[in-house]
């Protein structure tokens, strides 16, 4: 369980980082935190012939209010989106959602960017930032490009990030002070890759869902916003239990679970109705407080 | 607390006031370790040393040719690449067997597959690198063409024989049982009711934090092969490897240093390592090879593989006449050299209704192969499969008569008053204390009060059950068992011990530290033998060119054997001292006793000579002695129990859960041990290696599989799909103690190693079907899935079992 031989590079600038992914595109992988990659090298799932370290250039770990958007820059550590301040504010599904990311050690290393550029379906980090209707900043030596999150991920470690770009951040729109948020995920053990995970963004007038968006981690191949049960669960009371369960019941039809022996499609599918009838609950709980 | 009942000691009982038996200390080592100056394999290597890699089967059975190995050959840094041919003239095949198993069918196995492969991670080819990560490119570069064979994988294909194991055999059956009493018939026939059940154990394996690992270097000029290796029994490994390598074995060291956990997985012969030593001796260079995590959890021995049909007969007074099973368990591709696979299904036959009176037993066992990695003596070999399979019976018969599942067990539990008894399984019980455990066990969960959280927790509609299992764990076992039947593996310990010039002591001993402790428990037992403090008191340990041949650590065996051999050492060197020590002051022995490194006057306490002043007078200036006194400051013992093959040892957990109806998942709530294992040497490290116990025994009833597809293809190849319990996952264990001492012995000390293991599965499948019980729901399959919860609940539909 060692790696294969790959050149290492250390660009200090993000301009010799872009010029190296242009060179070395396809045979290139960006070094970030390393959380999933080393794992990738040592058990040779991942051969690259270079690594291309990014963890000395200045400016990539910002996180920041631009205009009125936050900012996370794609090397942010875990820890550190997890406890910004500036990120509390301004998107505080991220930070709930990070919570659930594995344990104190690998969110020390692992990147914000680092995640996303990786799609694990069952990572909860695209789906927070689905939720959020993030613009992902892919950069190469030609220019920039803003890509919605909701066509960013493509499949099961596939997004639409070019060989030659470098996910450089993430930008997210405010969203109202009257949205409420909500991440809950259920995995084996503490820290574990969500078998399920919900983000649930919406507003809440007068105790009635207006605008929302639902995205589940961890139940198909990649996240992705599902307007049916968004579309169910508008204008339905807090309160509603039925509402909620008819959405919930509707899942089915909606959803295409992984499928797998230990987790049939049946159970991840059960889940992520459970998921939203907690979401329900918890929204009711914090309008009681 | 029960006591044992009076004997005569061979070499004279404990002392009331004993100062370090019986004290919570930390090991030794743990400042140590702590401080990150451990010595694993992996630690060091000598100039010059080469690493291993192997080119490991891709299938689980296939027919090959390597048709080239130049390429990989040719690679820079790559030293040699090495195949069966090449291996053949300095490592001989070996087979397992055993006299306790005739007609054991279990193929020859060598150190590279030649020809065929058995099962998918089986070393085909090894290259020997300048670096781990060199040899690993090679691997990619080795020619092999592969012929896929037919595989079996589950109990079931290997049952139907369609597929075999091995394509020269008729079947796949590696050994095969019946045994009972003669009036089994009669009494299930009388029996007023039966109770019966299909119980389906998964695979698992012991996940040392230390994967396998060795360093083997030959030294021509000598002829000797020095061999560091994270192992549990350097002397058995030392005895093996002499004899596959043809070495005398005064030419093979065999040298453990910290060894980061055992469980049993460090007690074979694998491949891997007996390659890497003839391989050294082939090339004439050290070469190392350490297991990676993947290599560890595909070729590590497994366990528990077992499918058991059993059945209970209990009369009208709700007695239990008898229990029959019939075991049906999955080997592996060979059984496991040199101690044998099928051990773990014969200690579950001998180890079913441990806990009880019965009359009457029947028990088939059929021990089959398959194309799977190899199975083997896993922490409480077999114990918890005969637990669980008997605490669940004893649970539904109780449900059947609509009894307290205690008050069941208080009627059925064995009576001191009936012991010693040999029961129908062939287990002898003595000095056993299950009532007295049950009693401690209610007071320490405080079980009126539980009840009351189980019963108002279920009226707000959770989930809750409380579950309960006595056991018994064999420990310390015998030479009955191996060496009656052949199998050269040392039950005695030897504890060698010397008066050094301080006034201190310093003792080899043939135990084997793994973490357990052992080492301290020893200088505890060796200070209170001579009469200092611990901390003057040295033990080491895993080192055959120091430390005389004996056991190592299996069998939960260090206090109770070890632990016998120190006490008696310590007291032989005792004597010594104080028969020195009276010539020189005219006083006699019996006046004398030493306390705290100091030789003083019984009656009076009077100080008469440090023991520092006596070393130094006796080894530096022995002239100055009186004639005639010569006192021997080196004492070595040799104990072996030659009574009786096992210590039986007791006990009761008891677990409380709480079922999550959104997932499926099982949350253990609290889970309670109380446990006799004898005379108790050090109370911290007993109830950590309960705890830890406990903790692997959560691991088998709720996470931990090895999996394979039914083409044989390992799928719980990294910790991201084989679970191990977490700490944050985990509850409160409390520990209580009851302490029946071992009265054959000195010190009474029995096993204590295994017993957190041995019960806990049972006490959480019991305590998971309570929670299920009011819904109709029950399950019988260990590892408990959150899909096989929600399917029995009937809230998820059924399909394919996961």
């Amino acid at each position: 369980m060692k790696p294969a031989r790959f050149r290492y590079l250390r660009p200090e600038t993000l301009e010799e980082a872009l010029a190296m992914l242009a060179e070395w595109g396809d045979d290139a992988a960006v070094l970030a935190g390393g959380q999933s990659l080393v794992p990738m090298l040592n058990l040779r799932m991942a051969q690259p012939a270079v690594l291309i370290d990014v963890n000395r250039i200045a400016g990539l770990d910002r996180i920041e209010i631009i205009g009125e958007r936050l900012h996370v820059g794609a090397r942010a550590r875990h820890a550190e989106v997890l406890r910004s301040a500036t990120v509390a504010r301004a998107a505080p599904l991220l930070a709930l959602a990070l919570g659930n990311v594995a344990h104190e050690a690998v969110r020390n290393r692992g990147t914000f960017g680092g995640s996303l550029a990786l799609a694990d379906p069952a990572a909860e980090i695209p789906a927070v930032t689905v939720c959020l209707d993030g613009a992902i900043l892919a950069r190469s030596s030609t220019g920039e490009r803003r890509i919605p999150a909701a066509s960013f991920f493509e499949g099961v470690y596939t997004t639409a990030l070019r060989p030659e770009e470098l996910l450089v951040g993430v930008d997210f729109a405010p969203l109202g002070p009257d949205f409420r948020f909500c991440f809950r995920e259920v995995s084996r053990r503490h820290g574990d890759f969500a078998l399920a995970a919900i983000a649930f963004a919406g507003r809440i007038e007068a105790g009635r869902v207006g605008e929302c968006r639902v995205v589940f981690a961890g139940v198909e191949e990649s996240p992705r916003r599902l307007a049916a049960v968004e579309a169910a669960l508008a204008g339905a009371a807090v309160s509603d239990e039925q509402a909620w369960r008819a959405a919930g019941d509707g899942l089915g039809a909606v959803l295409d679970p992984i499928e797998g022996a230990e987790y049939p499609a049946a159970y991840r599918l059960l889940l992520a109705r459970n998921l939203l009838l907690e979401t329900r609950r918890q929204l009711e709980e914090e309008a009681a407080r | 607390m029960t006591s044992a009942p009076e004997t005569t000691a061979p070499i004279g009982m404990i002392r009331t006031d004993t100062p370090a038996i019986g004290r919570s200390m930390p090991r030794a080592e743990t400042r140590r370790l702590l401080a990150g100056r451990g010595r694993y394999v992996d630690d060091g290597a000598p100039r010059g040393c080469l690493h291993a890699a192997f080119l490991r089967s891709p299938f689980a059975h296939a027919r090959f040719t390597i048709a080239d190995t130049s390429t990989a050959a040719g690679l820079s840094g790559v030293v040699a690449v090495l195949t069966a041919a090449d291996l053949a003239p300095v490592c001989r095949p070996w087979q397992c067997r055993s006299g306790a198993f005739p007609g054991l069918v279990s193929p020859v196995q060598r150190a590279l597959a030649d020809g065929r492969v058995a099962f998918q991670g089986e070393p085909v080819a090894m290259v020997v690198a300048e670096s781990r990560a060199r040899a690993e490119d090679a691997l990619d570069l080795i020619a092999v063409d592969w012929e896929e064979l037919p595989a079996v994988a589950s109990l079931a294909a290997a049952l139907s024989a369609e597929a075999l194991t091995h394509p020269e055999l008729a079947d796949n059956v590696a050994w095969r049982t019946e045994f009972g009493s003669a009036d089994f018939d009669a009494v299930f026939a009388g029996a007023d009711f039966v109770v019966e059940e299909r119980f389906a154990f998964e695979r698992k394996t012991g996940v040392s934090l230390e994967p396998r690992g060795v360093l083997a270097e030959f030294d021509p000029a000598e002829g000797l092969l020095d061999v560091r290796i994270s192992h549990q029994m350097p002397h058995q490994l030392q005895l093996h490897i002499a004899e596959q390598l043809d070495l005398p074995i005064g030419r093979v060291r065999v040298a453990c240093g910290d060894v980061g956990g055992g469980f049993g997985i460090k007690m074979h012969v694998y491949p891997d390592e007996l390659a890497t030593c003839a391989a050294a001796k082939l090339l004439g260079r050290p070469v190392k090879f350490v297991a990676d995590r993947i290599e560890a959890l595909a070729t590590d021995i497994h366990a528990r593989e077992h499918q058991v049909d059993a059945r209970m007969a209990v009369d009208g007074e709700g007695r239990i006449l008898g229990f029959d099973i019939h075991d049906v368990q999955g080997l592996g591709a060979y059984s496991v050299f040199p101690r044998s696979s099928t051990t773990e299904a014969m200690s579950v036959l001998r180890a079913m209704g441990g806990p009880y009176r019965f009359e009457a037993y029947r028990a088939r066992l059929e021990c089959l192969l398959q194309n799977k990695s190899l199975t083997g003596q896993y922490r409480s070999v077999g114990h918890p499969i005969a637990c669980a399979v008997t605490e669940r019976l004893v649970d539904l018969a109780a449900a059947r008569r609509g009894e307290d599942p205690l008050a069941f067990r208080r009627r059925n539990l064995l009576p001191v008053e009936a012991m010693p008894w040999t029961n129908p399984a062939g287990g002898r019980m003595f000095e056993l204390s299950h009532h007295a455990c049950l009693d401690a066990m209610i007071g320490l969960v405080d079980l009126d009060a539980k009840r009351e959280e189980v019963r108002a927790g279920r009226a707000a509609g959770r989930l809750l059950g409380l579950g309960f299992a006595s056991f018994v764990e064999f420990t310390a076992t015998g030479s009955q068992a191996y060496g009656a039947a052949g199998v050269k593996v040392a039950a005695g310990d030897t504890v060698v011990a010397s008066l050094e010039p301080s006034g201190s002591v310093r003792a080899q001993a043939s135990a084997s530290e793994i973490g357990q402790g052992v080492r301290q428990a020893l200088a505890q037992v060796l200070a209170d033998g001579v009469g200092l403090d611990p901390s003057n008191v040295r033990v080491e340990t895993g080192d055959t060119r120091t430390a005389p041949h004996g056991g190592g650590a299996w069998a939960s065996r260090g206090a109770a054997i070890a632990g016998e051999a120190a006490w008696r050492a310590g007291r032989r060197l005792r004597g010594e001292i104080l028969a020195a020590v009276a010539a020189l002051v005219q006083a006699k022995p019996a006046d004398l006793d030493i306390r705290a490194g100091e030789v003083v006057e019984v009656a009076t306490g009077t100080p008469r000579m440090t023991l520092a002043d006596l070393a130094d007078l006796v080894l530096f200036r022995s002239h100055e002695l009186p004639a005639g006194v010569r006192p021997q400051f080196t004492v070595a013992e040799q104990y072996h129990r030659d009574d009786d093959p096992f210590l039986p040892t007791n006990g009761i957990q008891a677990a409380m859960v709480e079922i999550d109806r959104a997932t499926g998942f099982v949350r253990l709530l609290g889970h309670w041990v109380v446990e006799d294992c004898g005379r108790i040497i050090n109370p911290l490290l007993v109830d950590e290696q309960i705890r830890g116990g406990v903790v692997q025994g959560i691991g088998e009833a709720l996470y931990e599989a090895c999996r394979y597809d039914a083409a044989g293809q390992f799928t719980s190849g990294t910790l991201a799909d084989y679970l191990v319990p977490m700490a944050g996952d985990l509850p409160e264990i409390a520990i209580g103690h009851v302490e029946t001492p071992y009265s054959g012995s000195s010190v009474g000390a029995k096993g204590a190693g295994e017993a957190g293991t041995c019960g806990a599965p049972a006490a959480i499948l019991n305590a998971v079907n309570d929670a299920l019980a009011p819904h109709g729901a029950s399950l019988a399959a260990l590892p408990i899935k959150p899909v096989s919860v929600l399917r029995a609940l009937g809230d998820l539909g059924a399909g394919e079992a996961p």
